[in-house]
């Protein structure tokens, strides 16, 4: 078996004196689709924002493809990561944010030729051609000259999902994408990962509490708690027949609600 | 000298020497403002530099000037440092002293005009990959101007109006050549009250305008197309 795309190694993470993370382990096929569920506090959001470099961490090993995220493997071992290495590990990467997080002084277009042109050293015919393809797909290409602030809460989240991507990210890291938003709204952002997920060959990790669309395009569910995989398995079984007495608790109270 | 006997005559002689020097009041203004905003900035963003002897050295560079009388920075600059080989003229060094304490003022206004930017937009400029210096220069930066302006334009006007202090190192700006006219005819009751009014008028017509400039940025800062 091939070695996992992204693995966790007796990870350890703390705020303060709290203890999200003790000797976390923790791993992800390449092309793998996981999805995250779990009480809020449990480390689901941490977990995603280790790997996208937002948060660092006190102990263990996170690696990435192979290499080590937050170290550099040097001859006395390995040794905690400088800028330059973490700018490179970025790109495998990218990020959706709950809260959109697009920048709010720039085009739709704009938003998304930002990092091409700046990080990639695209030219803007190039980056502006990615992103017309990528508005495409997530079906906004009549709204590239609009502002963040003239859209939809599922329309910004489009958006936020094409500027993820056209930086070519082999790993999407989704954090509650739909959990800012109206209910009426969350379909035409999932609609637009559903489709991803078939066409595309990524590697996704969602936090998410839309349980059903966890269970639709899952390989693999996992149930946090405490900082801790309780349970994890294929969806059917999770969502069907849980073994553990935390994750039934969990999900009656998330069926009945 | 009987009080209150207002002489046009002699005001219209005098207005166009006062007019004179106050173009080296707003010249010393304007250039001051310039090496504010320049000095203010960077103090802004050495304050938030991620080794802390620059974040540390920055902060009592910027307590210090805070701290210390205009004018003795100025009498520094002008008496003290050509002792050290450099002497500069009454405006350069009026120039000098003005930018580096209003820098320092400014430096506060615009460490919490970046202060109040998303934390979202910085970690989605990391996700994207953004070298820090095309975060601040196309993500934050354009973002955090328009709530700066208000307090920096107000740091100008206050500027403006300690122009006067640059008297003492013999600058020839508008109240030292109220001053001087008032000395050689005996009369200051004219110079000064015009050179109050044109003080009055420079800060009105300067807030007005800043105030303009507010209310036409647009409110998510700087457009990007």
């Amino acid at each position: 078996m091939s070695q996992p795309l992204i693995e966790f190694q007796g990870v350890e993470k703390r705020f303060g004196d709290t203890v999200i993370f003790k000797d976390f382990n923790f791993s992800v096929e390449d092309g793998e689709i996981v999805s995250i569920i779990g009480p809020s506090g449990s480390g689901k959001s941490t977990l995603l924002r280790i790997l996208m470099t937002l948060e660092g961490i006190e102990g263990g090993v996170v690696n990435v493809a192979g290499e080590p995220l937050w170290h550099k493997r040097t001859a006395n071992g390995l040794v905690p990561a400088d800028n330059k290495h973490l700018h490179r590990m970025r790109h495998h990467l990218g990020m959706v944010f709950q809260h959109f997080n697009l920048f709010p002084h720039m085009s739709v277009k704009r938003n998304i030729t930002e990092a091409p042109m700046r990080v990639q050293g695209k030219t803007k015919a190039e980056a502006e051609a990615i992103a017309d393809e990528l508005l495409e797909l997530v079906g906004m290409s009549d709204k590239a000259d609009m502002y963040p602030n003239e859209l939809s809460g599922g329309q910004k989240q489009r958006v936020g999902i094409a500027r993820a991507l056209a930086m070519q990210p082999s790993i999407l890291l989704l954090d509650e994408i739909t959990s800012a938003l109206d209910p009426e709204l969350v379909d035409e952002v999932l609609d637009v990962i559903r489709n991803l997920a078939k066409k595309h060959s990524f590697t996704m990790l969602l936090v998410t509490h839309e349980m059903y669309f966890a269970r639709e395009i899952s390989d693999r569910v996992c149930f946090f708690d405490q900082g801790a995989i309780v349970e994890e398995g294929e969806p059917e079984q999770i969502f069907t027949a849980p073994k553990e007495t935390r994750t039934q608790a969990f999900l009656n109270a998330y069926m009945s609600q | 000298m009987n009080g209150f006997d207002w002489d046009w005559q002699f005001t219209f002689e005098v207005m166009p020497t006062i007019l004179e020097a106050a173009k080296v009041t707003l010249l010393a203004t304007l250039l001051g403002s310039c090496l504010a905003i320049v000095v203010g900035l960077s103090f802004a963003l050495l304050r938030r530099s991620g080794f802390f002897l620059v974040r540390s050295i920055t902060y009592w560079i910027v307590e210090f000037v805070r701290s210390t009388p205009l004018l003795v920075q100025i009498f520094f600059l002008y008496y003290v440092m050509p002792e050290f080989g450099i002497s500069m003229s009454p405006l350069l060094t009026g120039v000098l002293a003005l930018g580096l304490h209003y820098g320092a003022y400014l430096s506060e206004v615009f460490r919490s005009g970046i202060d109040g930017v998303e934390k979202g937009q910085w970690e989605a400029s990391r996700a994207l990959n953004l070298s820090v210096f095309d975060t601040y220069k196309d993500i934050v930066l354009p973002q955090a101007l328009r709530p700066m302006i208000p307090a920096t334009g107000n740091y100008i006007i206050a500027m403006f109006k300690e122009t006067p202090q640059l008297s003492a190192i013999t600058l020839l700006e508008m109240l030292q050549v109220a001053k001087i006219i008032g000395s050689e005819n005996f009369r200051y009751l004219e110079p000064f009250t015009l050179v109050g009014v044109l003080y009055l008028l420079f800060s009105l017509i300067a807030a007005y305008g800043i105030h303009c400039v507010e209310r036409r940025f647009p409110k998510e800062g700087i457009t990007l197309k």
